[in-house]
């Protein structure tokens, strides 16, 4: 029985309500308990903070388009890549590091559970594939959904239920995790070059528009009860004026309460929505407006958002949403890839600079600050960079540092060529907001877990979870006057217990952890038109056999599958 | 009773077809009948069950003939071969698995050797100009289900994957395709009167060599500019017409193939060509691929970049990062400057494809085959080692030239003690583990195997 005990840290663990009390985590086997036996292993955490595993609502960190970026960007390698550890296999990349370095850079950090935001579903093999390779930490995948023949023609006639067991095969078939929507209907328009750029466009040839794809997903993902809520990749992402289309999206939720056995709350998780918070009609008189975003947020209890960051570094854009990187492609003339998925999704990639000396730039770092600070509840507002989009996920802790400490964000503001008119378009100088460690908890660990609805295994520190526990060279009572130290602490831990095991001591990797892969598997009552409907597709637009479609068990090696009874 | 088995994956060409059905003998043992194939797809079938399939490795003796050996012994030789080699050289990997590809990766990395794929002499040019332009693609079902303006430039399907056309390109009847061929104007554009020139709608002979310069006269048209009255061997007018086909085209998809990246201008024309599309784009949809030549030649392009960042040329000999220099990294490159002082070569033959001096160098020093079949690189070999046949006695993940993965089954048990590249490769890597006493590195979800134990699936 393997035991261990992580004394006398400062213990910020929101989900039982612990703001640094001075406390032992006790565990047994994988999993926190009450307490342990004389001899278990002791790590002394006197004077660290001790937090509860990081949880990661949405990054792209697997599969084809992520792969894209890394073939298409040698450059992204080259003196970007550290060297390796000994005895642990090479590192590669930076903002698209290699499956290698994905898994450890995110344990050196403390997070214990990562969502990929996108799975094409014909792709859903090479996605598994490529998780399989990433050491360490738990991970699961949204399969993309908003831009599916299937959803489409069947949300069009209102048919919840056959939409419902059209998900839950899909779920079942390609390992997947939620209800996944990206530019809806833009991107099926995109298949012939269009898009749709507001919740009304109709989408070509379906004659069904984004809202009633958006508002039909909803009904299925709470008819079905699944864990998470639909995650949504609005409309109109990174176009000056878009807010509006943002809060119209974010109101089709208004009134839908939660269904589900998992102690999730929200009916919507609206993702990186720093792309989604902008005012002005062109770029140049584009400003924030996070304010009238965030207020919506605020007082809407059913709806979670995540920040999706801008971090000021040479990244590499990917989304699902094909029509936004051909049109960012010709913004900024870098080289573009993209893949059209036949029935299903598209997906595009872009290199990008985000330049200190770029006006535009400087204005969108500062809305995903601006929402991180507006937010009144930091439990429902979580911590990303849309990663890699608007910046690394290894850039994580410098966010942090930006939330929590006025002095590094007017520091950075300062550093910025167009500092006055960023002042001008946005709120963010004016903000003496700093968030805690308390809130940064809420924002990274305890929040997305109950978002995900997977509180009861993640993102907190109470007996019966998961043994995810990370402590940080942080002293509560004396924290650093000099920010950097609040980015460096959080970049890398003192200590990384994963499922029990311990991965990281002084910020080094020790060990390959128990990796699993997180699916839901939904029940839903046997429906033969949808089943009909399948296999007539199959047979006559898709370029694959059915039979070969669906996710071998022995690609996700160690499952941990959640059973959603869908028939309740 | 014999086994009819459906939905078969296809171990030949990029076309990796999926819907094979094979009929299988009550044993498990022998395949009877194969359907649907080309005739070369169904070759690779039958091909499984020959009498003389090897089934030991043999090692070249001191007097050039073969003694056949176990696999313990063959394993051991290659662990050495490799860890006594500076610049050891791992190439090939058309015909394998990603289980496989992946499972080299490791060996690779903790010997210090150099990875390639065919890549490096077939489509290697492509990935030049992806890495400055990148690659706006598709799937093969939006080809078959919305393209009416087909193009194949330097490519010859009709020869090289003989059932491309059929399944994707010009004839299946999609969903905004319902009339199949009648639906679509096929273009092609080759200095060779091909059987895929044949059947095209309209076929550009374009002078040898200048594939460039046409690329360029479609750009400039397409951009309302003037072009001379003759461009590559073709008229103006021709060009014109020709154009105004893509611009109308609702769906415009441009294949090509070794005609583009092997000829005067090499990557530089799959980069105009990629320019093509992207200016297309501000008129109609249009998305451009390559013609992979093998089932699974895009699966270690995908496997090494997320393992490594990288598709081919992947230089591990510097033991702490992974380095790719095409020129400096690649195979060929590397065999005619007599670097490489330890070759293995699995499942290609580069006896066959690589420059005669190229292969008189890499024979100075161990050359080892992995491949279930005799080759001409198996027979210059000092060592070969066959495996089991993908796609026939051992499933896997496959990439298609769309890169969409395709999960293989197996349709006959191989022969008996007989491993898959992935088991033979998981073996050496024990073995130079012991050679080197150093722990085995198994990132998720497999035990250390010993080396001397075959592992059951």
């Amino acid at each position: 029985m393997a035991e261990l005990l992580i004394k006398n840290g400062f213990v910020v663990d929101p989900s039982q309500k612990m703001n640094g009390d001075v406390a032992d985590i006790a565990i047994r086997d994988g999993t926190i308990v009450e307490k342990v036996g004389s001899d278990a292993k002791v790590i002394d955490a006197k004077g660290k903070v001790v937090m509860p595993g990081g949880v990661d609502i949405h990054a792209h960190v697997a599969g084809p388009k992520v792969n894209a970026g890394r073939l298409m960007r040698p450059e992204d390698k080259l003196f970007k890549s550290p060297n390796a550890q000994e005895h642990y296999r090479v590192e590669m990349g930076f903002s698209i590091p290699s499956t290698f370095k994905t898994g450890y850079d995110y344990a050196r950090m403390g997070y214990a559970f990562v969502m990929e935001a996108a799975m094409p579903p014909l792709h859903s093999p090479h996605v598994h594939e490529e998780i399989h390779d990433t050491p360490i930490i738990d991970e699961a995948a949204l399969p993309v959904f908003a831009n599916n023949w299937f959803v489409m023609e069947y949300l069009k006639k209102e048919e919840i239920e056959n939409t419902a067991a059209y998900v839950a095969w899909l779920l079942s078939a390609t390992k997947g995790y939620g209800i996944k929507l990206v530019n809806p209907g833009g991107t099926a328009a995109w298949a012939w070059g269009l898009n749709c750029l507001s919740i009304d466009d109709p989408v070509p040839f379906y004659d069904i528009t984004p809202a009633e794809i958006i508002a039909g997903l909803i009904k299925t993902n709470e008819y079905l009860g699944l864990p998470h809520s639909i995650h949504i990749h609005q409309n109109s992402l990174g176009v000056p004026g878009n807010y509006k289309v943002t809060l119209d999206s974010l109101k089709i939720a208004e009134g839908v309460k939660a269904n589900n056995k998992f102690d999730r709350e929200q009916v919507m998780h609206s993702t990186h929505i720093q792309f989604h918070s902008y005012g002005g009609d062109s770029w140049a008189n584009f400003e924030s407006k996070a304010k009238e975003v965030m207020d919506y947020v605020n007082t809407h209890r059913n709806i979670t958002v995540d920040l999706g960051c801008v971090t000021l570094d040479e990244t590499t854009t990917m989304t699902a949403d094909g029509p936004f990187e051909h049109h960012l492609n010709s913004l900024n003339h870098l080289k573009w890839a993209n893949t059209d998925v036949e029935l299903e999704t598209a997906a595009g990639v872009v290199p990008y600079v985000y330049d200190k000396d770029i006006k535009v730039c400087g204005i969108q770092w500062a809305i995903g600050l601006e929402l991180g600070l507006y937010a009144k509840d930091p439990s429902r507002t979580f911590i990303t960079t849309d990663h890699p989009n608007a910046g690394p996920f290894t850039r994580y802790p410098r966010v942090i540092k930006w939330l929590m400490s006025q002095k590094a964000r007017e520091a950075t503001l300062d550093s910025l060529k167009y500092c006055s008119k960023v002042i001008d378009a946005t709120d963010l100088h004016g903000i003496d907001t700093e968030r805690t460690l308390y809130e940064i908890a809420q924002m990274t660990r305890t929040g997305p877990a109950k978002a995900l609805g997977l509180s009861h295994v993640y993102g907190g520190l109470g007996p019966g979870l998961d043994a995810n526990v990370a402590v940080y060279d942080l002293d509560l009572n004396n924290m650093p006057t000099d920010p950097e130290e609040i980015e460096k602490a959080f970049s890398r831990a003192l200590w990384f217990v994963k499922s029990g095991q311990v991965v990281v001591k002084d910020g080094e990797i020790t060990h390959h952890g128990n990796k699993r892969t997180v699916w839901v598997h939904a029940k839903v009552r046997e429906n033969h038109q949808v089943t009909r409907d399948i296999q007539d597709k199959f047979l006559k637009n898709y370029t694959l056999g059915i039979g070969n479609y669906p996710v071998w068990d022995h690609l996700a090696p160690n499952p941990y599958v959640i059973e959603v009874d869908g028939e309740a | 009773m014999p086994k009819l088995i459906t939905q078969v994956g296809c171990p030949y060409c990029g076309a990796s077809c999926d819907d094979l059905e094979v009929l299988v003998s009550d044993d498990g043992k022998k395949i009877l009948e194969t359907r649907n194939a080309c005739v070369i797809g169904s070759e690779i079938f039958h091909h499984a069950t020959n009498p003389n399939r090897l089934k030991k490795p043999r090692l070249r003796q001191p007097d050039g003939s073969f003694k056949e050996i176990e696999y313990e012994e063959a394993i051991d030789y290659t662990a050495k071969a490799l860890l006594n080699a500076k610049k050891p050289l791992i190439y090939g990997f058309g015909s394998t698995n990603c289980e496989g590809i992946s499972a080299v990766g490791r060996v690779a990395e903790k010997a210090g050797a150099v990875l390639d794929n065919c890549a490096s002499i077939c489509h290697g040019p492509s990935f030049l100009a992806i890495f400055d332009n990148g690659y706006p693609s598709c799937t093969l079902g939006e080809v078959k289900n919305r393209a009416d303006v087909i193009v194949f430039w330097g490519c010859n399907p009709m020869h090289a994957h003989p059932r491309h056309t059929s399944r994707y390109s010009i004839f299946p009847r999609g969903f905004f395709t319902s009339r199949g061929q009648m639906h679509r104007t096929v273009i092609c554009v080759d200095p060779r009167e091909t059987d895929t020139a044949k059947l095209a709608d309209m076929h550009l002979m374009v002078k040898q060599g200048h594939d460039y310069d046409l690329f360029n006269a479609f750009r400039t048209v397409l951009r309302g500019h003037k072009i001379p009255e003759e461009v590559a061997g073709i008229e103006r007018a021709k060009i014109l017409e020709v154009a105004e086909k893509m611009r109308n085209g609702r769906f415009v998809m441009i294949f090509f193939g070794m005609g583009c990246t092997h000829t005067d201008g090499r990557n530089h024309n799959v980069d105009i060509a990629i320019s093509l599309t992207r200016d297309l784009n501000d008129h109609t949809k249009a998305s451009i691929m390559a013609m992979r030549g093998h089932y699974n030649i895009a699966g270690p392009g995908q496997v090494w970049s997320w393992q490594f960042g990288f598709p081919y040329c992947v230089d591990l000999s510097k033991g702490t990062h992974a380095h790719m220099n095409p020129g400096e990294t690649s195979s060929i490159d590397l065999a005619m400057r007599d670097e490489i002082d330890c070759f293995v070569n699995v499942g290609t033959d580069a006896g066959a494809h690589f420059p005669i001096d190229a292969v008189k160098h890499l024979k100075k020093h161990p050359f080892i085959t992995v491949d279930p079949n005799i080759c001409m690189a198996s027979e210059i070999s000092d060592l070969h080692i066959p495996v089991r046949i993908v796609g026939v006695e051992e499933p896997g993940v496959v990439y298609r030239m769309d890169n969409v993965p395709i999960q293989f089954k197996k349709v006959i048990d191989g022969p008996e003690s007989v491993p898959s590249d992935e088991e033979l490769f998981d073996r050496i890597y024990v073995r130079i583990c012991e050679l080197t006493q150093t722990e085995p590195i198994w990132v998720h979800g497999k035990a250390p195997v010993p080396a001397s134990t075959s592992r059951v699936k």
